[in-house]
């Protein structure tokens, strides 16, 4: 493969990179692979200063490839248990980047259960996890693989994570810790920069238009002022992502 | 000094119907579940449980023994999703107070601490709000007025946790990677129960660990009982890492046949039949640190 060709989760990887830029000293937390590759490439290019972990319990000073390691040595610089990384993320040194089953108009995320009911289910899913925690907290944003009506939904089965719904929010509870920032998928990067934080759509992939994304989404979309196509990765870019991050091509399952 | 060391039905037999149970570990992480297993072969039943959980959770489910499950998660981490607790939720059997991980921990401090509550934001704005009407709101008293969450003490009747070394007193020691929060699980419970690798002589924790893998004092702790590879399937690094093989198996048995299969091979025999049953010591201690 030429430098200058590069897969879709190469471009969604270098897009949603973008999340940590100017982030400073906060810990990278990217949940799933195309995040997490995305905070090692936002952290090995333009903000060297983010902190990261295994995905277990250590901080390291470089990102871990993923997959088999082989003889690549953890470059160990602190510790970071559980209950540590509450501590971050309830004192906002944080941006979380998670993979929701579904979002709707104000970035409410869901991933507890599809259909049914709360008591009764129809398919459970993994639980709220940390992030009611995380969305209130400090910035989030989110990779969605499947671009659809049944992933951008006009109302999730259950607001697991904080969204710009002001119904859900009571008086006296601060609003000003809570930013949610960018949303990459399969077809788009959009973000919350619309009036009262509504959803646009600020780029587009190669060969996507913005009505293809539209009839993809089951709420209505603004159009950013300065609507362009999702930069390619650079040679160095994907000479990162394909030597260094992800050396065993994971992200070749991504689309499948 | 009390000698603390009990055996696997001692504990089982001190459990009642109905207790409320807290399970420490993480997910597929060091998990007491020789402890969960013996539960499994007794007659207890209703219980309420609070855990991070796992396939504790899952088989707890499977074996009809839960009325009630405080969770933020069930997953067996290799593998995303526990299949009996989707498919007990999904059946619609037992009730749910679904809550975030941080509130999960808030609620064992507060319990530990005899608070009735902690604040949080955790929570606010999100259906785990609406759907526990038990949760309410309290108002800072200080400058700013904010609104917050009381994330109410989650007071334990007894908390099961498993560590690598503890001695006959109930000093326990965990060489992992991450705590999780044991010692909250047991600051939370009236009755404290903790299996272990082995039972060493106190003088020994010097020899595996430093001061920081002390983590549960004898203050903290009723009982001990060895369960070597007592956490198996879930992981106990350094000594073993997680069965990735078993979960599979463990998760493929779902229709009624296949979990009484399951059952009879690996919950209803005592501890050296399941040790052979899963591939024994030496295929244990060799699985490999999971990689995350």
């Amino acid at each position: 493969m030429a430098d200058t060709d590069y897969t879709l989760a190469e471009l969604c990887i270098t897009a949603a990179a973008e999340a940590w830029r100017d982030a400073g000293e906060v810990l990278a937390s990217g949940l799933g692979l195309v995040p997490r590759l995305a905070a090692g490439l936002a952290k090995l290019t333009f903000s060297p200063d983010l902190q990261m972990t295994d995905a277990e319990s250590l901080l390291v000073a470089e990102p871990v490839p993923v997959g088999k390691r082989g003889a690549y040595k953890l470059q160990v610089e602190g510790w970071m248990p559980f209950r540590k990384v509450f501590e971050v993320l309830w004192s906002g040194r944080r941006h979380a980047m998670t993979m929701p089953t579904q979002l709707d108009r104000y970035g409410q995320i869901n991933i507890s259960y599809i259909g049914g009911t709360f008591e009764k289910p129809k398919v459970q899913l993994l639980g709220v996890r940390g992030i009611p925690g995380n969305t209130i907290n400090h910035p989030c944003s989110f990779f969605v693989p499947d671009h659809s009506k049944r992933s951008f939904v006009e109302r999730v089965d259950m607001v697991s994570g904080a969204g710009y719904d002001p119904a859900r929010w009571q008086d006296g509870v601060r609003r000003d810790l809570h930013s949610l920032r960018l949303i990459v998928t399969n077809l788009a990067v959009l973000d919350f920069g619309g009036p009262d934080h509504a959803i646009r759509v600020r780029s587009l992939h190669p060969g996507v238009t913005f009505e293809q994304v539209e009839a993809a989404t089951s709420f209505p979309l603004l159009r950013a002022d300065d609507l362009h196509e999702t930069p390619a990765p650079t040679a160095e870019q994907l000479r990162l992502i394909r030597t260094v991050l992800d050396p065993h091509d994971l992200r070749a399952t991504v689309f499948k | 000094m009390a000698d603390k060391r009990r055996t696997l039905p001692d504990v089982v037999a001190e459990l009642r119907d109905g207790m409320t149970i807290g399970i420490g570990g993480w997910g597929a992480r060091r998990k007491p579940m020789a402890l969960v297993r013996e539960i499994l072969r007794s007659p207890l039943r209703d219980l309420t449980i609070v855990s991070y959980g796992g396939p504790d959770v899952g088989l707890l489910c499977a074996a009809g023994k839960v009325k009630k499950l405080l969770f933020g998660f069930v997953s067996l981490d290799l593998i995303p999703l526990d299949p009996h607790f989707r498919l007990a939720r999904q059946a619609g059997s037992l009730a749910v107070v679904e809550l975030d991980e941080g509130m999960i921990q808030w609620g064992l401090r507060a319990a530990m601490l005899r608070l009735p509550f902690l604040p949080t934001r955790a929570g606010l704005a999100t259906d785990v709000e609406r759907l526990a009407p038990e949760l309410k709101t309290v108002v800072s008293p200080y400058e700013g007025g904010e609104r917050l969450l009381a994330m109410p003490a989650l007071t334990l009747d007894a908390a099961l946790v498993h560590v690598d070394h503890a001695d006959a007193r109930g000093n326990a020691q965990i060489l992992g990677p991450d705590p999780y929060f044991d010692d909250l699980f047991c600051g939370a419970a009236r009755k404290r129960y903790v299996t272990c690798e082995r039972i060493v002589e106190t003088s020994a924790f010097a020899e595996h660990g430093c001061l920081h893998s002390l983590v549960l004092d004898r203050g903290m702790v009723d009982a001990v009982i060895e369960a070597p590879f007592g956490a198996h399937p879930t992981s106990c690094t350094p000594a073993y890492g997680i069965d990735l093989e078993h979960l599979k198996a463990y998760g493929a048995a779902t229709t009624p046949e296949a979990w009484a299969e399951y059952r009879a091979r690996f919950v209803d025999v005592d501890a050296s039949a399941y040790l052979a049953a899963v591939g024994g010591a030496d295929r244990v201690a060799a699985i490999p640190a999971p990689i995350f």
